[in-house]
C-alpha cells in the first residue's frame, strides 16, 4: 500500500518489529507503546531510529518524555469512523509540540483525509489509485476553517479579525472574550 | 438574524460541491454504500423506508420569510409538495432523490441555509428557546451563542467521528422552553455571585433506549471559556466513549459509568492542560459582531391593551379559544408571540404544504417583523407580532388552515413518523397520535383538561420524546403485533423528569380509549380546574392513573 508523504508517495523506511520479535541492528524500527516503555533504553541507546505504534485506545502522553527521540508514531484508524487517533495526533501535535511524523494506518480514506490532515497526520498509508492527486484534492476541498488545529491554516475567526485591524489600525483591544 | 459573511458562505459553497462529488462517484459506483453512509449522513441524508430523506438544519429554529420561501421551493421541486417540521427545530423532506440532492443544496446555499451535520456522529444543529428574545424570562438572548457554537462546531477537525451524535441546547430563560436537561450538552444562561452572565454547564442528558436526565458539572462557567470548556468535554467523550455498542455509545452512558466525580474530574484535568494556544477564546470584537445580528428589533412604543385585540376575542368562540391556547406573552407592551400549531386533527404532527409555508412566509414577513421561529413541538412561531395585528394574523392563517387552536393542549401531541417512514420502527405512530387527538376533538372538553403535553415515539429511539410527555407512548413490537406501552409524568422544562412505563402494552384500538379514562380520572381528581395534569400526577402519584388506564383492559 502507498505511504504518502507530505502529499507524496514516499518509501516507508520503517520496520513493523512485533512484541517479542528480536530487533534488527540498526536502521528504523517501531514498536508498540508496550514494548517502547519497557525497552526504550536500549532501543533509545542503539543504532536506531526509534518510532512506535498506538493503539487508538493509548495514551500519547505516555511518551513525553521521549517524544525529541522519537522519529515517527503511528496511529490508527482500525474503522474510518472511529475518531479517537484525530484526539491522539492532536494531543501529540499541540499540547505536546511533537514535531516528527505521524502517521495514519488502518482504513484510511479519502473522504477522511481533510480531518487527518489538520488534526497533525503529514503521513498517510492509503489504500487508493492514484493516492497523489486525490490527496492534493482532498486536502484543498476546503479553503475555510472555524476551527485552529495542527496545521497553520488561519482560521476564520482570526481573518476576521485581521480584516478588522486593518480597518481600525489604533485598536489595541485583544483576545478577550465578553 | 446572523448573516453570513464571506467565510460563511464559501464554507457552505464549498460543501455543496464536496458533496456533488461524493454523490457523483456513489452513483458512478465508484464509492461503496458502507463508505458513503457515513459521508452522506453527516450531510442530513437519510436512506428510509421509500426514499431517500434530507434533513435541513435550521439553527436554533431561525428562519426569515426569504428562507422559509426557499424551503417551500425545495418541497415544491424536489418533493411532494410538503415538509416536515421536527423535534429538533429541523426540516425534513422524505421524497428527494439522491441525484438530485446536490441541486438541493445549491438551492439552500442560495439563502444561507444548509444540511451539514443533521446527522451523522458529529455535533449536531445546536438548538434553543423558540422565544428568544421575545419572552419576560430570559437573562440575555441565547442566540449568538448558539451561533458561536455552530460555527466553532461546523466541520470541527477533530470531533467528527464521534461515537455517537451529539446535541448540544442552550437557553437563557427561567423556563427552560430548550429541554437542556435532556441533551448530550446542556447551556443554561445564569448570572454568578457577581452578576455576570454565563452558564450553567450541564452534561449526559438524553432519551433513547437509556433516558437520563443531563447532571451539572459547573454550576458557572464564563462566557471566554465556554468553547475551551467544550473541547475539554469533547475530548473526553471522542476518546474514552464506548464504541463497541451503539446503543451505549452515547455521552449519557459515559458520565453514568464513569460516575459524574470521575468524569467532571477527567474534564477538569484536560482544561487544566489546555495550553494556550489551544484555547478557543474569540475576540470581543467577534463576539460583538454576532451579537449585533440578535439585536432586539425597534419594538413601536404601544399601549398594553389593544381594543383591536380586545374585539378580535369577543367576536367568537373559535378565535377567543386560538388567542388563549396559541399566544405567549411578549416583553415589550403591545405585542405578542404567536404558536402556528401544525397539528391540525388527523395530520401528521410538523407537516405543512408548500403553500401553507409560503403562506407562514407572507404573515412573518407582514406582520411578524420578518423572524419566524420552528419550535420544537413541531410548532411555528411568530416572535413578534403586534396585539393590533392580531385579528389579520388570525384571518390569514385561517385562510391557509394553519389556525388549529390546540397549541400546548392534549391535541397538540409530538411524534415521530413511526412506521409510515421509518425504517427503525415498530409501530405506526401518526395514526395513534391521530386517534388520541380524537380525544380531544371537542375544543371545550380539550380546554377543560387544560395544559397536557402528550408525545408518540414508533420505537426505543424516541424521537417523539416519550420520555418526557406528561404521557407518553411507545410503539413496540411483540411477535410482529404492534403494541403501545404507557408513560405517566415526564416533563422536559427546568423540572425535566423521565417518565414511567405503567405496565404491559395496549393495542393499537386499546390506547385512545384507554387515555380517554386517564383524563376522565384527572378530572375527577383535580383540586381545581387550575390544576394542570401534570400537577395532579404529582400530589397524588400515578396509582390512580394507572388504574384507570387499565380499567377494562
Ligand atoms: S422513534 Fe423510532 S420509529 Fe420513530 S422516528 Fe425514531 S427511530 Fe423511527
Amino acid at each position: 500500500m502507498p505511504l504518502l508523504k507530505d502529499g507524496k508517495i514516499a518509501d516507508d523506511t520503517w520496520a513493523f518489529v512485533a512484541d517479542g520479535d528480536e530487533l534488527p541492528a540498526e536502521g528504523h524500527v517501531a514498536v508498540s507503546l508496550a514494548r517502547f516503555l519497557t525497552e526504550h533504553e536500549t532501543l533509545l541507546a542503539g543504532n536506531h531510529q526509534v518510532g512506535v505504534k498506538l493503539a487508538n485506545s493509548e495514551d500519547p502522553g505516555a511518551l513525553k518524555p521521549w517524544l525529541d527521540r522519537i522519529g515517527m508514531i503511528a496511529l490508527e484508524f482500525p474503522k474510518y469512523v472511529d475518531g479517537r487517533a484525530l484526539s491522539q495526533a492532536q494531543l501529540l501535535r499541540r499540547r505536546y509540540g511533537y514535531t516528527n511524523e505521524i502517521r495514519a494506518t488502518g482504513q484510511v480514506l479519502r473522504d477522511q483525509l481533510r480531518l487527518m490532515i489538520r488534526s497533525g497526520f503529514d503521513a498517510l498509508v492509503i489504500d487508493q489509485a492514484d493516492a497523489e492527486a486525490v490527496y492534493a484534492f482532498s486536502s484543498h476541498e476546503f479553503s475555510e476553517f472555524y476551527q485552529a488545529a495542527a496545521d497553520q491554516s488561519a482560521t476564520i475567526f482570526e481573518k476576521r479579525q485581521q480584516a478588522r485591524q486593518v480597518k481600525k489600525p489604533t485598536d489595541e483591544r485583544t483576545r478577550n472574550g465578553n | 438574524m446572523y448573516r453570513y459573511d464571506e467565510f460563511d458562505e464559501t464554507l457552505v459553497r464549498e460543501r455543496a460541491k464536496q458533496f456533488r462529488g461524493q454523490v457523483e462517484r456513489r452513483l458512478k459506483g465508484e464509492l461503496r454504500e458502507e463508505h458513503f453512509k457515513p459521508l452522506r449522513l453527516q450531510n442530513g441524508v437519510y436512506l428510509q423506508l421509500h426514499a431517500y430523506m434530507l434533513r435541513v438544519a435550521i439553527p436554533y429554529g431561525q428562519l426569515n420569510a426569504k428562507k422559509m420561501r426557499q424551503l417551500a421551493y425545495v418541497a415544491d421541486k424536489f418533493d411532494k409538495g410538503y415538509a416536515h417540521f421536527t423535534t429538533r427545530q429541523n426540516v425534513q423532506y422524505n421524497w428527494i432523490k439522491l441525484a438530485e440532492m446536490p441541486d438541493v443544496l445549491d438551492v439552500l446555499a442560495d439563502v444561507e441555509m444548509h444540511a451539514i451535520q443533521t446527522s451523522g456522529n458529529c455535533i449536531r444543529n445546536v438548538t434553543s428557546d423558540h422565544l428568544a428574545g421575545a419572552n419576560l424570562d430570559e437573562i440575555e438572548d441565547p442566540r449568538p451563542w448558539c451561533e458561536i457554537i455552530r460555527q466553532w462546531s461546523t466541520f470541527h477537525p477533530e470531533f467528527s467521528s464521534l461515537p455517537r451524535k451529539f446535541k448540544i441546547a442552550v437557553t437563557a430563560g427561567e423556563t427552560d422552553r430548550a429541554a437542556v436537561r435532556v441533551h448530550d450538552i446542556g447551556l443554561h444562561m445564569k448570572k454568578n455571585a457577581e452578576g455576570r452572565i454565563g452558564f450553567e454547564f450541564i452534561v449526559g442528558g438524553g432519551l433513547g433506549r437509556t433516558p437520563y436526565i443531563g447532571l451539572t458539572t459547573r454550576e458557572w462557567i464564563a462566557k471566554e471559556d465556554l468553547l475551551s470548556y467544550l473541547e475539554a468535554n469533547m475530548r473526553v467523550y471522542n476518546r474514552h466513549g464506548r464504541r463497541d455498542n451503539k446503543y451505549k455509545a452515547r455521552i449519557k452512558i459515559l458520565v453514568n459509568e464513569l460516575g459524574l466525580a470521575e468524569y467532571s474530574r477527567q474534564v477538569e484535568e484536560e482544561f487544566a492542560a489546555q495550553n494556550t494556544w489551544e484555547k478557543v477564546v474569540l475576540p470581543q470584537e467577534e463576539v460583538e459582531r454576532i451579537t449585533a445580528y440578535f439585536a432586539p428589533p425597534k419594538f413601536q412604543t404601544l399601549p398594553v391593551v389593544s381594543s383591536a385585540f380586545e374585539a378580535f376575542k369577543a367576536g367568537g368562540r373559535e378565535q377567543a379559544r386560538w388567542a388563549k391556547n396559541n399566544l405567549r406573552p411578549h416583553r415589550a407592551p403591545g405585542y405578542i408571540s404567536v404558536h402556528i400549531a401544525l397539528k391540525p386533527q388527523g395530520v401528521a404532527p410538523g407537516d405543512a404544504t408548500s403553500d401553507q409555508m409560503r403562506a407562514m412566509a407572507d404573515i412573518g414577513e407582514q406582520y411578524g417583523l420578518d423572524d419566524i421561529r420552528v419550535a420544537h413541538e413541531q410548532d411555528v412561531v411568530y416572535p413578534h407580532v403586534k396585539l393590533d395585528d392580531v385579528p389579520a394574523v388570525y384571518a390569514a392563517l385561517k385562510a391557509a388552515g394553519l389556525h388549529a387552536s390546540n397549541a400546548g393542549m392534549g391535541s397538540d401531541i409530538i411524534a415521530c413518523p413511526g412506521l409510515d417512514y421509518c425504517n427503525l420502527s415498530n409501530a405506526r405512530s401518526i395514526s395513534v397520535a391521530n386517534e388520541i387527538q380524537a380525544v380531544f376533538a371537542d375544543p371545550e372538553f380539550e380546554d377543560e383538561v387544560g395544559t397536557l403535553h402528550v408525545n408518540v415515539s414508533g420505537c426505543i429511539n424516541a424521537c417523539g420524546h416519550h420520555h418526557v410527555g406528561h404521557i407518553g407512548i411507545l410503539g413496540v413490537d411483540k411477535k410482529g403485533e404492534e403494541f403501545y406501552q404507557v408513560l405517566f409524568g415526564g416533563r422536559a422544562d427546568e423540572k425535566a423528569t423521565i417518565a414511567t412505563i405503567q405496565g404491559p402494552g395496549l393495542k393499537h384500538e386499546e390506547v385512545a380509549p384507554a387515555i380517554r379514562r386517564v383524563i376522565g380520572k384527572y378530572l375527577e381528581l383535580r383540586r381545581e380546574p387550575t390544576e394542570k395534569f401534570i400537577d395532579t400526577m404529582g400530589r397524588l402519584g400515578q396509582a390512580p392513573f394507572k388504574e384507570a388506564l387499565y380499567a377494562s383492559a
